[in-house]
């Protein structure tokens, strides 16, 4: 009897395995869409606010699966510190970038793009 | 009194990450830490700044909204970077701030360049230079909220830094 009860209730180990594995699923395929927004977007402005998909969200949801994962709380407060780490200095690194390309005199586009991409114009 | 809060904030940092806690370590523990508060003071970082815990209750009622305001501003660049046809329209504005102290601005600045979608570009004493990928997302009255709880959650009570 207690084996069948055994089988019936997943124990919160087995969930956790399961959550963090499809958080972090979640989190890589969110780097990929960042990544794709940074192939498809116009100029070094543009470009970034689909980088920072990649840091907020992509980052975030990574650790926050690996941090379901994790063996023992000493772990989790690592993680924790990586990841205040990581958004405080990812927004400052942004800011230096972007100021640095102002700086250079880089003009960011403005306004609405065209309906559809250079490539796809130069198709027949 | 500055440089007590650096001590507990290096103690508790080394206790929480390191996991051993024999005497050889320790005294690696209290070497290291003795070092950093002579390195901090040696760069003279030793001062309000270098350890804010004042308004540590401030910043944990901020923070909670500002994840909330990041997943958002993510959903709209996904969808964004997925579209079929590319339709968004980059622009510049400048946003005034309300906030009085330098941690207060940084933390306004870096809240709206951490959120997907905007980015600050420059800041000059109360004015700032924000990069934002669709114009109507970007206009200074959407960053009033913001600006609002960062003052809320980083300036000093009453005086002004």
């Amino acid at each position: 009897m207690p084996e069948a009860a055994n089988m019936m209730t997943l124990d919160w180990n087995t969930i956790r395995i399961a959550l963090g594995g499809a958080f972090c699923l979640l989190g890589a395929l969110l780097c990929i869409i960042g990544t794709i927004g940074v192939l498809r977007f116009p100029d070094v402005y543009t470009r970034l606010h689909a980088a920072s998909i990649t840091d907020t969200s992509g980052a975030g949801f990574v650790l926050l699966g690996m941090a379901l994962m994790a063996p023992d709380w000493i772990v989790i407060v690592k993680i924790v510190c990586v990841l205040i780490f990581l958004m405080l200095t990812s927004a400052t690194s942004s800011h230096a970038l972007v100021n640095a390309a102002l700086t250079a005199g880089l003009q960011p586009k403005i306004g609405p793009m065209r309906k559809g991409q250079p490539e796809d114009e130069a198709l027949p | 009194m500055h440089l007590l809060g650096i001590l507990l904030a290096a103690t508790a940092f080394w206790m929480a990450n390191s996991g051993h806690y024999e005497s050889l370590m320790l005294g690696f523990a209290a070497v290291s830490v003795v070092l950093t508060l002579i390195l901090s003071l040696r760069f003279k970082i030793v001062d309000r700044e270098g350890s804010p815990y004042v308004r540590l209750l401030g910043f944990l009622g901020y923070v909670p909204w500002l994840t909330w305001e990041v997943l958002k501003a993510n959903w709209v660049v996904i969808r964004a970077c997925l579209r079929a046809d590319l339709d968004i329209s980059p622009a510049l504005v400048k946003v005034r701030t309300t906030c009085k102290s330098d941690l207060a601005r940084v933390t306004f600045a870096n809240s709206i360049t951490l959120t997907p979608g905007t980015v600050t570009v420059e800041i000059q004493g109360d004015k700032m230079l924000v990069h934002g990928l669709y114009e109507a997302n970007t206009v200074p009255e959407s960053f009033i909220g913001m600006d609002a709880r960062c003052a809320r959650a980083a300036d000093p009570k009453g005086a002004a830094a």
